[in-house]
């Protein structure tokens, strides 16, 4: 068969005003209606976590690793011990991230207290801000994710996270942090934290719904989110927490 | 411009190159990007689902419940009340879905306890805490205090 060039030109363009109409539809029209009975919209979640309650025991993190198989020297959340001399700057330490828990501290003429610390799913998170590929974004829920299969691994979050609560996994150098087990809120159950926390110092709580006890707990007490100066609109707040907490 | 108008034949070929840019561009885009993108904002929705699809590995407290009843019962009396079930005996998901074939193992009284309840200056006053050395010289806890319902 015998084309000029001229007859290539037309074909082609022919084929490719086809494919781009074709294209266009399909996006149009390809979406898949998400077809289950947990409604995004009809939640907004977040955390309290009681510091008079913490015992320090390490049960979130060790909890946390087993529910979401965290690397091992990585954490999704981990528990800060703070003792602070009057007058001076706090000494916070974390050993492996209070994964076997702590040492026993024995002076007691300081002030301490121990502050659980995860993702704080914040509403207007520095994190999804900085993401150059749309991998790290807010759920309609509240959460903050990560689309494993669109993170490059740039890091860009890492460092904009004031809380520090993301780190590149080593083995898939794609980032990772807490979910929230939002594997485990979107069929009813409660994080894989709270349920393990012995005294009740972490409580899952959903803003959207107006019998949850969050919104009496806000009410009633004195609360505080971390860096609220940074204006993340932080969704984990924290009961009675002292003000030398960073 | 009464020129270029004159001798808009040049216009052709050029106009033609910018469709066919144009469409190349819509074809590339059609295919790279998927299909529900920002359906609920800049990212893929197929996300959230590939996330929710993680096993779990707690159970959880109602579903313990639901068998073990009668332990339930005991705990609910005590002060251990609010301690998940799984918050000692570890995670019993593969237990719950298969009872026979995932039996769990019993934790070690020794290290469990003192997890919560050996003394720190750091927690709260009220949260009973001993110095194990001390207090038991070596016997077990379990031997005084049952876990379900510690208290003496």
């Amino acid at each position: 068969m015998d084309i000029s060039r001229r007859d290539l030109f037309t074909i082609g363009g022919k084929l490719l005003v086809l494919a781009s109409v074709g294209a266009t539809l399909e996006q149009i029209t390809g979406a898949a209606p998400p077809s289950e009975s947990y409604k995004m919209a009809e939640h907004w979640w977040g955390m309290i976590i009681d510091i008079d309650a913490c015992i320090g025991c390490g049960n979130c993190v060790r909890a946390c690793s087993k529910e979401n198989g965290v690397p091992k020297g990585y954490f999704r959340t981990w528990v800060e011990r703070y003792e602070i001399e009057e007058g001076e700057q706090p000494h916070v330490e974390s050993p492996n991230g209070a994964i076997d828990g702590f040492p026993p501290a024995t002076r007691t003429d300081l002030k301490s207290f121990f502050v659980p610390k995860l993702c704080n799913h914040c509403a207007d998170s520095p994190c999804v801000q900085v993401c150059p590929v749309g991998a790290t974004f807010v759920s309609p829920d509240g959460v903050v994710l990560v689309d494993e299969t669109y993170c490059l691994g740039c890091r860009y979050c890492v460092q904009a996270c004031p809380y520090g609560c993301r780190y590149l996994h080593p083995d898939k150098d794609t980032v990772d942090k807490c979910t929230l087990c939002y594997h485990r809120i979107t069929q009813g159950l409660t994080t894989a934290c709270c349920e393990n926390c012995p005294t009740g110092a972490r409580m899952l709580v959903d803003f959207k719904n107006p019998q949850d006890p969050v919104h009496e707990i806000l009410r009633n007490n004195k609360v505080q989110v971390l860096k609220p100066y940074m204006a993340t609109g932080a969704k984990v707040y924290y009961k009675d927490l002292d003000g030398s907490v960073r | 411009m009464r020129r270029l108008l004159r001798d808009w034949v040049h216009l052709v070929r050029p106009a033609l190159v910018l469709l066919a840019g144009i469409g190349i561009f819509l074809v590339v885009r059609g295919a790279v990007i998927p299909k529900a993108f920002g359906q609920y904002g800049h990212f893929r929705p197929g996300a959230l689902d590939t996330i929710r699809q993680r096993p779990i590995s707690f159970a959880g407290q109602d579903t313990c419940v639901m068998c073990h009843d009668d332990q339930a019962k005991v705990r609910a009396s005590g002060r251990h009340a609010h301690v998940a079930c799984e918050a000692c005996h570890g995670p019993l998901a593969l237990h719950a879905n298969d009872p026979a074939a995932n039996v769990p193992k019993l934790p070690d009284v020794a290290d469990l306890c003192r997890r919560c309840h050996e003394k720190d200056a750091a927690k709260p006053r009220k949260f009973p805490q001993v110095v194990t050395v001390e207090h038991s010289q070596g016997v077990p806890c379990d031997a005084c205090h049952k876990p379900h319902n510690p208290h003496i």
